[in-house]
């Protein structure tokens, strides 16, 4: 077990070099420099600033004094923010973006573990179609679709209340974070629910269910116990690209809703063409990701003891 | 055993009544052949299947049909609802207003058109400066009264609106103040709140130069403007051929983005299965590394490297970008199949005939890769699809003016409150695509009985 924990960890490292070398060779890659957008540039200024951000030495020595930056945790300094650090940055937005996800992630848990136990309990039945059909909307209209719509929906019910049941947009109190949250949940939400729902699906069928139905145990806990516990196990092993997807997913959410995450602030960046705050919070995004689903998978390994030393890759 | 059977020559001999047994036979069907007839009695899927080419009509024969240009811009018809045509008084822009003498109340003198409004009130004693205001609902109180459109002095009691009006319900707010200083914090002498419901108009100079009237000469009375079945967005451009023209690009991206990456990663993955051992191995860690790149993020730097020159649409950059990331998927499923594939009897025994390589791919291992592929591929469109909407929406998709359904969706949300069919038609059109596609994936996969089967 601690062997595969250790070629789990081992190959997310590499990939983390990897992602930060492509990031760097993508970024290198742009026609021109990072500074030829501003135009009317005294040559005197210019040339402090190339010597600044390291433009004018070798892409090699470029190449090296970034990794070597990168190690020690420093992201380097924003373009289009005077005296601001990325890392700066990434402090100060991130905790609102993880916090957001984290709230999406559990309501897309918990109720892709509810809906899909529902429809596996109903199954062929009207509830089932019902979610079913909920499901298949969810996963077919775009995230922004969605953001956009709650929002008006927020908007009407404030307006019919007369009262401001939940805030519109902005960030601050838990009530800021809802529906922004639940938007955000909703694709991994379908997505589980589907997952769920074939998952409970098989264990049905499975010996030990014949056999708790045998022995004569009440359904309610044969339900509760020998399926629901068994059918939740897949359902972690998703979580990592789960993550994924909500992590990207902020992006839009945090643009429809403003809400001050790293996500918003990597999307202004994209469209300022902010490279070290591009390069950096690529490079973040793609570490974290690469954690999350390094330490999913290295948790599923411990829960299910079925999963066997480097059997999985 | 005494008797024995003692075969006849007939025996062997062709049978002469046949009907009875090709009536005892089914006629032989390919594997093919089979899935359509399992297709076939799938709903779901089979009506995905007609949603799909009618989209693609839409897209490809659609512009020849509706000949309006996706750019071009009616500035008479601006963020306007679907309409088979708006009827609009005809007006003369020279027309010159003259204030009424003797007003009573706070009123509209002449007709309101989407031209002009023209606003009259008695003076009022003791009033130094007046604020007027538009809203388009009730006003609830002194801070809800919408677009402050002028302050004027308190010699002034006349205002002619033209700010962006619309054929829609109105509530003018008239504050009389007694101050000209500070005007925001004071309570007013009097507030005043008039309903008005301008009338779709046209001047005569737009409608000539639309090409609706043949002179502009004595022309008067109400002319039918252009037709705009799913309505106008909010510079004026028509939504209908908009869409379409959104259609090509966004269904060619999600379309040939799949088609092209599958092909390579098909050839990729095939070749790497084939041969196996260290060329495997290190054509696939190649592979493992490009999949482990976080997809989005990628694409949007991706997008920034190839970077758009002027007048270029953006198109060709996110299908590079798609194709790069995405091949990888292929590879790896493709791989895997035929490391299957090649351990199954039959390619054995086509070995053991002395069939080349090229031959036993092309005949044996080509065909039954081949449901693999197309089912993937049609989960594979809607993930385009998304990821083309997902950038234009946040601006690193296609560049003005080309449309996109995602880039639609983006200018649409800005004026969703108001005029909501911008944002409906493209996000409708993106969320019935996916749906289809999504749909007919599923029906492929049950009736090519893969083992991937569908959970439903």
């Amino acid at each position: 077990m601690m062997q595969y924990a250790f070629k789990r960890i081992l190959s997310g490292i590499i990939t983390v070099w990897f992602i930060a070398t492509a990031t760097f060779a993508a970024m290198h890659a742009v026609p021109g420099d990072p500074l030829a957008s501003n135009k009317n540039l005294n040559p005197e200024i210019r040339q402090n600033l190339m010597e600044q951000y390291g433009l004018e030495k070798p892409l090699t020595t470029q190449y090296l004094l970034y990794m070597g930056n990168m190690l020690r945790g420093d992201f380097g300094i924003s373009f289009s923010e005077k005296n601001r650090r990325v890392n700066d940055i990434i402090r100060e937005h991130f905790p609102v973006s993880a916090l957001l996800g984290v709230l999406a992630i559990a309501i897309a848990g918990i109720g892709g573990i509810f809906w899909g136990a529902l429809t596996a309990l109903y199954r062929d039945r009207l509830p089932d179609a019902v979610i079913m059909f909920g499901v298949i909307l969810a996963i077919s209209v775009p995230s922004f679709v969605f953001a956009a719509f709650g929002q008006l929906l927020l908007l009407k019910i404030n307006n019919w209340l007369g009262i401001s049941l939940l805030p519109i947009a902005g960030w601050g109190s838990f009530s800021h974070m809802l529906m922004p949250a639940v938007v955000l949940g909703l694709s991994t939400l379908a997505y589980l629910t589907r997952l769920m729902r074939s998952s409970m699906l098989e264990v049905a069928g499975a010996d030990y269910m014949r056999t708790a139905k045998a022995k004569g145990l009440p359904p309610l806990r044969i339900f509760f116990k020998h399926q629901l516990r068994n059918a939740i196990l897949p359902l972690i092993s998703v979580l990592g690209p789960s993550i994924a997807a909500i992590t990207t997913g902020g992006f839009v959410v945090e643009m429809v809703f403003s809400i001050p995450g790293l996500g918003r602030y990597f999307v202004q960046a994209v469209q300022q063409l902010d490279y070290t705050v591009i390069m950096g919070t690529t490079v973040f995004y793609g570490a974290f990701l690469v954690l999350m689903v390094t330490a999913v998978d290295i948790l599923y390994g411990f829960i299910d003891p079925r999963i066997t030393v480097g059997g999985k890759q | 055993m005494s008797h024995s059977y003692q075969p006849l020559s007939t025996d062997f001999s062709p049978a002469k009544d046949r009907s009875v047994v090709s009536g005892a036979i089914r006629p032989s069907r390919s594997y093919w052949q089979d899935a359509w007839a399992r297709l076939k009695h799938n709903r779901r899927a089979l009506i995905s299947l007609w949603i799909i080419l009618a989209l693609l009509a839409f897209t490809v024969v659609g512009p020849s049909l509706w000949r309006v240009d996706p750019s071009a811009q009616d500035l008479t018809q601006i963020s306007l609802g679907p309409s088979l045509g708006r009827k609009a008084l005809l007006i003369h822009s020279e027309d010159l207003w003259q204030p009424e003498p003797n007003i009573q109340a706070f009123a509209v003198i002449g007709t309101a058109t989407t031209e002009a409004v023209n606003l009259q009130w008695p003076a009022q004693p003791g009033a130094t400066s007046y604020r007027l205001f538009r809203h388009q609902h009730p006003p609830s109180g002194p801070l809800d009264l919408g677009l402050p459109l002028a302050t004027l002095d308190g010699q002034q009691t006349s205002y002619k609106d033209m700010l962006k009006l619309e054929a829609i319900g109105y509530y003018y707010s008239l504050l009389a103040q007694k101050s000209d200083t500070d005007l925001a914090s004071e309570t007013p002498l009097s507030t005043q709140t008039l309903t008005v419901n301008p009338q779709q108009a046209i001047t005569v100079q737009q409608a000539t130069d639309l090409g609706l009237l043949a002179t502009d000469t004595a022309a008067s009375g109400e002319i039918i403007l252009p037709a705009h079945p799913l309505g106008t967005d909010y510079l004026g451009r028509d939504m209908l051929s908009r869409l379409m023209r959104g259609a090509q690009t966004s269904l060619f991206i999600g379309i040939i983005a799949p088609v092209v990456f599958m092909l390579f990663g098909t050839f990729y993955g095939g070749i790497a299965g084939f041969i196996g051992g260290s060329t495997d191995r290190e054509m696939m860690r190649l592979a493992d590394f490009v999949l482990a790149l976080p997809f989005l993020l990628f694409m949007i730097l991706f997008k920034i490297m190839f970077g758009i020159g002027p007048g270029e649409s953006g198109v060709f950059p996110m299908l590079l970008a798609l194709i790069i990331l995405s091949w990888p998927t292929t590879a790896r499923l493709v791989r895997g199949q035929v490391m299957q594939i090649r351990k199954l009897p039959y390619i054995e025994a086509a070995k053991l005939l002395g069939g080349q390589p090229v031959y036993i791919i092309y005949r044996h291992m080509l065909p039954n890769l081949l449901n693999v592929v197309l089912v993937s591929l049609t989960f594979a469109i809607p993930t385009a699809i998304f990821t083309e909407a997902f950038l234009s929406f946040i601006g690193m998709g296609v560049v003005p003016p080309t449309p996109s359904w995602g880039s639609m969706c983006n200018d649409g949300i800005r004026n969703m409150l108001s005029h909501p069919h911008e944002l409906i038609f493209p996000a409708s059109f993106i969320s019935i695509t996916v749906l289809a596609f999504n749909l007919l994936g599923d029906g492929l996969r049950d009736s090519l009985d893969i083992k991937m089967r569908s959970s439903q």
